[in-house]
């Protein structure tokens, strides 16, 4: 399977195992669209390590995932963006307005329970 | 030369493939990090723009050498309508809620050289290229020593 | 093997009917090698049309050198052909492999020739012999030698271009830069920045620039891209060290710095880079947004 899917309480872990043709990515976006809706996810960890060309569909695909994301109450966090990627992405001029981005899982996990605990505390 | 390398451009899951065969030919040519992921990602753009508008078409990558430089070119091609204003298709779409930018104005910023032509008959060919000075550190030297 | 004493006077003949012959047949034995070349798949790297020129003034070379007895024009070309071809990627194994290869041509050429009189054929050979093997070594070690130069060189060149990357503290690294920061040197940075920030799990890099004096617009560009490459990856850079005249060409130059992070003293970044990797208190950030608010 090209994306593991993994649930760690409210949050969900999607870990892209390999490129992704433009229909997988579609698939990724309508898959985590119903599973946040379907157990009350607060928040989505989306692993890009092992892509190595984030290009503008790519880039537009993730804002999506987000935005919709962010609609049905959950903090999308973008992690393992490789340097030549980052480079690319860049270069490109991809405006990556408003995806959030962590190091790693383990800051990827911290800044969603800040996020979460934040909004509980707005009362959102 | 038969270095060249054609890319069959007829559904997404193609894109996979010109993709994967663009990093690989500019690896073998020894393009320095990040140049085979510039390159891919511009390739993945050409060969989208393909799929999207047209359905159809093709990628050839070539390597090519001249007398201080080697390169790679990309030449994408399709028999579509072709586009109507390639300046507009040029420019990035307008920042704001949806602005993420043409993939077309990407692709020429990743690479060296970008040339399109299109017209309704013929329909559209993009041709891009990306080369090295061969003998980079001698050239380093060469401008070190003259700033110096 | 500049002069040739009396007993080598009959040699001198012998080699001078072998220079003959050897230009005579110079189409055929430059083909027959060429030949073999592609099937030996040397010189890969290397386009038909160049090796075959190649080949036409190493075979010249080489004649000329049995004829004349002198290496020197030799070496002389074997040097300008090994700076060249190494660039090309072209390998010792493949220039020793050719050497040998026209060798072998000339010689099974010769055996052919002679065959009918192997006392001449003997003879031949003696001639032949230390001269080709004087030629294969000369050309050889010209080429190893070049290119050792050059690696050399590029080791060199390296150091100059490097930065080294240094661990702070958990999280923060800081690359200072000494000298000339040109385009080359900009690339090196990101590289190695981009780099570390993986390897070492970093979420605050410092870069100070406290030791260049100048740095023109494309490698003022090449480092905001840099800085924002970093955010992508989820670090936070901060640029240190600007002297006066970095600043105010930033300034004239119109450079969009965007969210770059910029502190006149290192100190003061070290600081700041502190506050935000969690060292400080309140501040510290472990996402960080694609565009920063």
């Amino acid at each position: 399977m090209s994306v593991a899917i993994l649930r760690q309480g409210t949050y969900l872990i999607a870990s892209i195992q390999s490129d992704l043709s433009d229909r997988e990515v579609l698939e990724l976006r309508h898959q985590l669209s119903e599973l946040v809706g379907s157990y009350s996810t607060r928040g989505i960890v989306i692993d890009v390590a092992a892509l190595d060309v984030i290009d503008s569909f790519v880039a537009r695909s993730m804002r999506s995932i987000v935005l919709t994301a962010k609609l049905r109450g959950a903090e999308t966090v973008i992690v393992g963006i490789q340097p030549d990627v980052a480079i690319a992405m860049v270069q490109f001029r991809l405006n990556l307005e408003p995806l959030r981005v962590a190091l790693d899982l383990d800051a990827a996990i911290a800044s969603l329970d800040r996020l979460t605990r934040r909004d509980a505390v707005d009362g959102g | 030369m038969e270095d060249e390398v054609r890319v069959s451009i007829d559904s997404d899951a193609d894109l996979v493939a010109a993709r994967a065969a663009g990093r690989a030919m500019a690896e073998r040519l020894g393009f320095p990090r990040p140049d085979p992921t510039l390159i891919a990602t511009a390739i993945s753009e050409v060969a989208r723009n393909i799929v999207v508008h047209v359905g159809s078409g093709e990628i050839v990558l070539r390597p090519f050498q001249d007398a201080d430089r080697y390169g790679l070119v990309v030449v994408a091609s399709d028999e579509g309508p072709g586009i109507r204003d390639i300046e507009v298709a040029l420019r990035d779409e307008y920042s704001g809620r949806g602005g993420l930018g043409l993939g077309l104005a990407g692709a020429r910023r990743l690479m060296d050289d970008f040339e399109i032509a299109s017209d309704a008959d013929t329909g559209t060919t993009v041709t891009m290229r990306k080369w090295r000075y061969r003998d980079e550190l001698a050239r380093l030297r060469e401008e070190r020593r003259r700033r110096a | 093997m500049n002069e040739r004493s009396e007993p080598d006077a009959a040699a001198g003949s012998l080699l001078d009917e072998l220079v003959a012959y050897l230009r005579d047949q110079r189409s055929e034995l430059r083909e027959e090698w060429a030949r073999r070349i592609s099937e030996a798949e040397l010189l890969g790297v290397m386009s038909d049309e160049e090796i075959f020129s190649e080949a036409t003034a190493v075979y010249d070379n080489y004649v000329d050198a049995l004829e004349t007895g002198s290496i020197e024009t030799l070496q002389t070309y074997a040097r300008e052909l090994s700076e060249r071809i190494i660039p090309r990627g072209v390998e010792t194994h493949e220039v020793l492999g050719i050497v040998l290869l026209l060798r072998d041509v000339l010689a099974r050429s010769l055996f052919a020739k002679y065959q009918n009189d192997l006392d001449l054929l003997n003879r031949i050979l003696d001639a032949y012999e230390p001269a080709a093997n004087r030629i294969a070594v000369t050309v050889g070690v010209s080429f190893v030698e070049e290119r050792e130069r050059v690696i050399h060189e590029q080791q060199e060149a390296l150091r100059e271009l490097s930065t080294p990357v240094l661990q702070l503290r958990e999280r923060l690294l800081i690359l200072p830069v000494i000298g000339i920061l040109d385009s080359a040197r900009a690339r090196q940075l990101t590289e190695q920045l981009l780099g570390a920030i993986q390897e070492k799990r970093a979420t605050v890099v410092v870069i100070d620039i406290t030791g260049v004096a100048t740095i023109d617009r494309t490698v003022a560009n090449h480092l905001v891209q840099t800085v924002e490459a970093s955010r992508l990856m989820g670090a936070s850079t901060i640029l240190t060290g600007l002297s006066s005249e970095i600043a105010q060409t930033l300034v004239d130059l119109d450079v969009d710095l965007g969210m770059m992070k910029t502190v006149g003293d290192l100190q003061g970044g070290l600081e700041e880079a502190e506050r935000l990797a969690g060292y400080r208190g309140a501040g510290a950030s472990d996402a960080i947004d694609g565009v920063e608010s």
